[in-house]
């Protein structure tokens, strides 16, 4: 088990290494000189010249990015073309809210993701499927700011049940922290409920076909232990893998909600910096959701061994 | 019954007749043709209606009432919809109608585009990394890195090395995308050089673009086209994304992120100038993947069970 | 009174080519002890009388009409939670592929004391514990290692003599047998069908053996019926089926089997074949449902099918023309 996973982890390393080669790379990969494009269509030779050396673009590719790594494998993400300030306490400033809107809204998509999906599949062809299966697919439709919109006007705006904006930290009291992230938590999960959803009922439809659930009806077991203990475990790695992939849609998301209800996260750092065109910034950011997710990935290998014995470590 | 009475009379003697039995179940009649292909597949008619509708109104935006959807009018700043202005204005005085009528341009012209381009190159990429055994690992490993990007950060990450332009964003989104498609045409190339027929073809010294032209290709196409229509649906979300978090098309051009970007200053006073462009854009999205899941349940019934 | 009791048993399905008659108007009973077999090829209904006796045919698209009187109480007219506390309990079975039928990502111990906690309200050690037995009781070596394993790990006659330890566990009063020696090897086949007699024995159970395998149904059953196209053709205990068929359709298995000493490739008798296909169930079928592949068959056939009738002392059988005990005799 223990080498599993230490193996598992080496094999994520090429793949980081790739990640960081290409957000690095993007800088040269672009058309045009960088530096003038990061510059501004205003910005003076010397600014240019400026920025240029700021990000030690005139030193050759592979002596950039050789000290680039050897700087990230130490914590230092760059510094900030804007604020003059390291790239890494930027991020470290901003990141509770955002992995507190994520958290909240992971929780939440597998609350109500895997029963709707579940219950989709057991009554599949019904009325109540066709719902449910209606409503994945506008969830899968409709742009999470739309559905932030429609949030925020109808129950903080109208009904004035949830604050309209803002985020309170944890630090000072779970129930303010947990009410302003409800609406946002909502609008963000609604893409990945329905992914989820889908696939849940795509899994367990599988699932359910098989012969030891024909085994399990023939034992006289009831509708629940069939379908969460026997089916659902059976049906958890496609579900897992998924839950694993959607992270990205997570991290995308969060940029635009953080937007949309005025949370001071990584989003609000990101769009700042495309604004103002702070390269290291976005790079610091890119990397490290693009680490974030490999590392989910990583945890949802290890989760199938402990729902299929058949996997071998 | 009766029937049976008066053909049991012409029944000799000694023979014994099985009872009568019941239908328990009226049998449906199956529908066939391009209406009954429609009407079993409610979906792709739905989807592809309102497509349509979106197409032409892309097309005939200029001829539909709008002005210049450019056009500024500082006195009629934020006017709430109305008989002169349908769906109100912004805040600097532009007809929301016919801006939002030219959006639905940008949105199709992105959608499309990226659909095609990462399917063409997600085609090639794929039938090298199935064909080519060398080139298999690399191309693979490299595509498990961009895949461990998420495509929205990915896309912000060029669109701010880049000038803001339509053709940057396609490229963008292209890029991003191009992983999955890759991916999806690996592996069916993978599981059809299995097949006995192919192997037979190989045996009896048929060259590989033959066989990538008679055998692979055609099988790819079904689950191409339907990747293509979700990444079609995923790329006009990005691309309104991308625009209203200002990395993408230039506030210049009238393109639906773009205008819910300027509202969201003003969205809890004035919620029509967000509202209209994001209930298009909605309807859009849905439109392409009701057409998706329609076709992906016509073409490969195997298929629908999964994702 | 008869243990099972069913009575115009009929099961028909929706499909998009129209409604399939997998059973239509089947009468049969079982006896407490008895060892009842139902045979025919495939595709004749037999698996789907034995899904139907357990009310596991999905409705929609199936639908099941008739009566099942198990004990005097007709199963068709029982709430879902009542069939429930039958299923496993007073009726279990074993099905033909042990090697998919058994869940594989839970211990087999879970799988067996699954049922005894269920229907017995035994508590998880009692239920582990009773498992081990089980599986002592059907040969299974180091049993307590065993309950703690998954499917995966256990071979093919293994989990088959798991699925009988499962069936059995709550000693039932029937057993439901599809097919279950088919997907094993012949050596097993033998050992597993010794298992279930020596079994039922022990238990006290009836079973309900299907199989399309003649050799087995000499071997165990008591009883015979012979489905054909979703009806049943024939029935008539064992000895006398194999001693004097009376329906074509079971002179054609009959003769399709193999004889020992008889040379397969010599001139001396070649292995009888029944001509034709099975009929399809999607349309419905005039007169007698044999009729297109029988050497016997008549207009009158094709127009009238012939009801059940007794044919010779426990014998009965569906055919116009099958001669009676006075005129065999």
């Amino acid at each position: 088990m223990v080498s599993y996973i230490f193996r598992r982890i080496l094999a994520t390393m090429p793949v980081m290494a790739i990640v960081a080669l290409f957000v690095f790379s993007l800088l040269y990969i672009a058309p045009g000189d960088p530096a003038a494009v990061i510059a501004g269509d205003q910005a003076s030779p010397a600014d240019v010249e400026r920025i240029r050396q700021a990000l030690g673009l005139n030193r050759p590719f592979l002596v950039q990015f050789g000290s680039w790594v050897w700087r990230i494998l130490h914590g230092d993400l760059g510094t900030s073309i804007f604020t003059n300030l390291p790239v890494g306490s930027l991020i470290a400033q901003r990141i509770e809210p955002t992995l507190s809107l994520m958290v909240i809204t992971l929780v939440l998509t597998l609350l109500i993701a895997v029963p709707l999906g579940v219950v989709a599949a057991w009554k599949a062809g019904t009325w109540l499927d066709r719902t449910i299966m209606a409503f994945a697919v506008f969830g899968f439709s409709l742009p999470v700011f739309v559905v932030g919109y429609v949030l925020a006007y109808v129950f903080a705006l109208h009904l004035e049940w949830l604050p309209v904006q803002g985020y309170t930290p944890l630090a000072e009291g779970f129930w303010p922290w947990l009410v302003n992230l409800i609406l946002p938590a909502v609008a963000l999960g609604c893409v990945y409920i329905a992914l989820i959803a889908r696939i849940t009922r795509a899994a367990m439809l599988e699932v359910l076909q098989q012969d030891y659930i024909r085994t399990a009806r023939a034992k006289g077991l009831g509708q629940n232990s069939i379908l969460f203990v026997h089916a659902l475990k059976n049906a958890a790695v496609p579900i897992v893998t998924v839950i694993g992939i959607g992270i990205a849609l997570l991290i995308g998301g969060a940029v635009v909600t953080e937007s949309v209800f005025a949370i001071p996260g990584l989003g609000r750092l990101t769009i700042d910096a495309i604004l103002r065109r702070d390269y290291p910034v976005i790079q610091g950011i890119v990397l490290l959701f693009s680490f974030l997710y490999v590392l989910v990935n990583l945890m949802v290998d290890v989760t199938y061994t402990l729902v299929d014995p058949r996997i071998r470590y | 019954m009766t029937v049976s009475t008066s053909k049991t009379a012409r029944l000799p003697s000694g023979f014994v007749v099985a009872p009568q039995l019941p239908d328990l179940l009226v049998s449906v009649k199956v529908r066939r043709g391009v209406l009954g292909f429609l009407r079993n597949h409610p979906t792709v008619a739905i989807g592809g209606a309102l497509l349509l509708c979106l197409v032409l109104v892309g097309i005939l935006a200029p001829h539909l009432g709008t002005v210049d959807p450019t056009a500024l009018a500082p006195a009629k700043r934020t006017r709430a919809p109305s008989a002169d202005f349908w769906f109100g204005t912004d805040a600097l005085g532009r007809d929301i109608y016919s801006r939002v009528l030219y959006g639905a341009r940008v949105s199709l012209i992105v959608g499309l585009s990226v659909a095609l381009f990462a399917s063409l190159a997600g085609l090639a990429i794929g039938l090298v990394s199935g064909f080519v055994r060398w080139a298999d690992g690399i191309v693979m490993r490299f595509m498990d890195g961009l895949m461990s990007i998420p495509p929205i950060l990915l896309a912000v990450a060029l669109m701010a090395l880049t000038r803001g332009s339509v053709g940057n964003v396609i490229l963008a989104i292209t890029v991003a995308e191009i992983p999955r498609v890759s991916r999806l045409v690996r592996s069916v190339v993978l599981s059809l050089r299995e097949q006995p027929y192919v192997d037979a073809a190989v045996a009896s010294g048929t060259r590989t673009p033959m066989i990538i032209l008679r055998h692979i290709l055609p099988n790819t196409l079904a689950p191409m086209l339907v990747q293509a229509t979700y990444i079609c649906a995923s790329a006009m979300i990005v691309e309104s994304i991308l625009s209203f978090i200002g990395a993408g098309t230039p506030p210049t051009i009238p393109s639906w992120g773009n205008i819910m970007a300027e509202g969201r200053a003003l969205w809890q006073v004035k919620p029509f100038i967000v509202f209209f462009p994001a209930a298009f854009l909605s309807v859009t999205v849905l439109a392409v993947n009701l057409l998706g899941d329609g076709l992906r349940d016509a073409l490969d019934p195997r298929m629908a069970k999964g994702l | 009174m008869a243990l099972l009791d069913v009575q115009n048993l009929q099961t028909h399905f929706r499909t998009p080519e129209g409604v399939n008659r997998a059973v239509d108007g089947v009468s049969f009973h079982v006896d407490e002890g008895e060892t009842l077999a139902i045979v025919g090829e495939s595709g004749c209904g037999k698996s789907v009388t034995s899904m139907s006796l357990m009310r596991l045919i999905p409705e929609p698209p199936g639908k099941i009409a008739g009566s099942i009187r198990f004990q005097g109480k007709d199963l068709l007219q029982l709430s879902e939670p009542e069939m429930r506390a039958i299923r496993g309990n007073d009726i279990s079975m074993i099905f033909q592929e042990p090697m998919t039928s058994l869940n594989p990502v839970l211990t087999v111990g879970r799988q067996i004391g699954e049922t005894l906690r269920m229907h017995q309200g035994l508590d998880k050690q009692a239920a582990l514990a009773r498992a081990v037995e089980m599986l002592t009781l059907v040969g299974i070596p180091e049993p307590a290692r065993r309950v703690r394993e998954y499917p995966h790990q256990l071979s093919g006659g293994m989990r088959q003599r798991v699925m009988i330890a499962m069936a059995l566990a709550c000693n039932p009063k029937l057993l439901i047998a599809d097919e279950p020696t088919t997907a094993l090897d012949v050596t097993i086949q033998a050992q597993i069908l010794q298992l279930m007699l020596d079994l039922k024995r022990r238990v006290g159970a009836a079973i309900v053996l299907i199989t399309h395998d003649l050799g087995v149904v000499a071997e165990i059953a008591e009883r015979v019926m012979v489905m054909y196209a979703g009806r049943k053709v024939e029935e008539a205990p064992v000895a006398e089926l194999f001693r004097s068929p009376r329906h074509p359709y079971t002179q054609g298995l009959l003769g399709a089997l193999p004889r020992l000493g008889s040379s397969l490739t010599g001139a001396a008798r070649r292995l009888a074949e029944i001509p034709g296909q099975v009929p399809s169930l999607k349309q419905r079928i005039e007169g007698c449902v044999f009729a297109g592949r029988c050497p016997l068959a008549t207009d009158l056939c094709r127009e009238f099918a012939p009801g059940l009738e007794e044919k010779g002392p426990r014998h009965i059988a569906a055919c116009h023309y099958a001669p009676k005990e006075a005129a065999a005799a």
